[in-house]
């Protein structure tokens, strides 16, 4: 885990993720206002596994009551931040 | 070649994973084999040294081919790809086939629901040349493969393929099977509470979803109600003497496997969450095992991801009920005299009338919620 990650490079890495679990979805369309769940066709499963790699690549650990504030590709990106920078 | 579901008639060998002379154990994995619903990993069922590869790589052969040969001593033997307990036969077909010492588990049956009759085995004692062409009632063959390797796990599922086996699977069942429907709306508040309260303290690789409790919630309930767990066969209710709960898993592209979490009765929750994870990852990838496409004895499906408030099931046959489970939802809930929010799910039960009646139907869907209400003892 890095403090010092810029909001891009979370940004990117939080697509990895997401891409690590729907491989044939394009990051590119993403709305990052959207619920992820809904554009990405993602089931409790496959969120599940976002968080596990989210956890393996940042570090964060996002516990359950905290999922509905990494619905969207922004919260995502606001959360870890936050989580980051020592929140 | 094994059956691998009530709907396949035919199969693709797409590699060995044994040549001539090795040694293979019960369980392990012999080849790869391509259905309608993606790549799927045969096991072998009886150890010993495999003798002679009879069908060769991109061949497609019906149901009930012998692919190879093996030897436990010195006299080669057909394998035995799909498990003896799942094969379904008349008493004279059994008898038969001890006679002659034919392995059912490698014969086709045209009975009832596929059961193996006395002229399948009268059929299959007659020796099927190495090289025999496929018999006229194979369906047309699709081209081999190219060769080289093996085709990549996720185009090993033909979409439109798998689409005519749903079809097959799912038409028969409402032409065979009369259905009854029973639903209950169960209280999962304890259960949601103490679900939360366990994932909390646990590490994010070992959290539990919820879906995992349902399943052993459903596979408790089959062991206290056995009319709902086991297969239709011959004119009669045939009770499983595991329970092996199938998952209905959706594909991305479209269709639906539902693979057997093995003696899920027995599993623990990590155990059953674990297999779940790994199910759900080689079912996108096209990767089954052949006793996980044929041992389901209850099939499970839960819609609550998508929303759905309740789901009444098709029954995959032979079994004779399929659960379903709908999102779990705040609902206004009366108890003890007083009016509160809880969380509600309802579950529903599709079940065979020619297996069981509407009051064991109840009696299974009643043990299902008690079940939840004590999710310490899941």
């Amino acid at each position: 885990m890095s403090p010092k990650k810029s909001k891009p490079e979370i940004r990117e890495a939080i697509l990895a993720a997401l891409s690590s679990v729907a491989p044939e979805a394009d990051p590119a369309t993403l709305d990052p206002k959207q619920p992820l769940r809904e554009q990405l066709d993602l089931d409790s499963m496959d969120f599940l596994n976002f968080v596990v790699a989210l956890h393996a690549a940042l570090g964060v650990d996002v516990p359950e009551r905290d999922y509905p504030k990494i619905g969207t590709l922004d919260g995502s990106i606001d959360y870890v931040s936050a989580k980051l920078a020592g929140a | 070649m094994p059956s691998l579901g009530a709907d396949m008639d035919a199969g693709t060998l797409v590699e060995w994973h044994v040549k001539p002379g090795d040694t293979v154990n019960r369980g392990d994995v012999v080849a790869v084999v391509e259905t309608d619903k993606g790549l799927v990993e045969v096991e072998i069922w009886e150890g010993g040294v495999v003798d002679a590869l009879v069908v060769k790589p991109g061949t497609k052969v019906p149901v009930g081919t012998v692919l190879a040969t093996t030897r436990a001593s010195a006299v080669p033997q057909p394998t035995a790809p799909p498990p003896e307990a799942r094969v379904q036969a008349s008493p004279a077909a059994r008898q038969l086939a001890r006679e002659r010492g034919v392995d059912l588990a490698g014969v086709r049956g045209t009975g009832p629901l596929g059961a193996i009759t006395r002229d399948d085995v009268e059929k299959a004692v007659r020796p099927v040349p190495p090289a025999a062409p496929a018999p006229a009632l194979a369906p047309a063959p699709r081209p081999p493969p190219a060769p080289g390797p093996p085709p990549a796990a996720a185009q090993g599922i033909d979409a439109a393929g798998m689409r005519r086996a749903i079809a097959a699977a799912m038409a028969r069942s409402k032409r065979e099977i009369p259905h009854y429907y029973l639903s209950l709306d169960v209280d999962v508040g304890p259960a949601s509470a103490w679900l939360e309260a366990e994932n909390a303290r646990r590490p994010v690789t070992e959290r539990v979803l919820f879906a995992a409790l349902l399943l052993k919630a459903t596979a408790l309930a089959a062991r206290e109600v056995p009319e709902m767990n086991g297969f239709f066969a011959e004119g009669a209710f045939r009770p499983a003497a595991e329970v092996h709960l199938g998952v209905a898993i959706s594909l991305r592209q479209g269709g639906l496997v539902a693979p057997a979490i093995h003696g899920t009765d027995r599993k623990s929750l990590v155990e059953i969450q674990a297999d779940l994870q790994d199910l759900v990852a080689r079912v996108r990838a096209g990767r089954l095992r052949s006793s996980e496409m044929t041992d389901p004895t209850l099939t499970v499906t839960n819609l609550g991801d998508q929303g759905v408030a309740s789901v009444f099931g098709v029954i995959y046959p032979p079994q004779v009920a399929l659960v379903g489970f709908g999102r779990v939802l705040e609902r206004p809930w009366a108890s003890a005299g007083m009016l509160g929010v809880r969380p509600v799910v309802t579950a529903t039960l599709s079940a065979d009338h020619r297996a069981s009646d509407g009051h064991r139907g109840g009696l299974f869907l009643a043990a299902l919620a008690r079940r939840l209400q004590k999710p310490e003892e899941l």
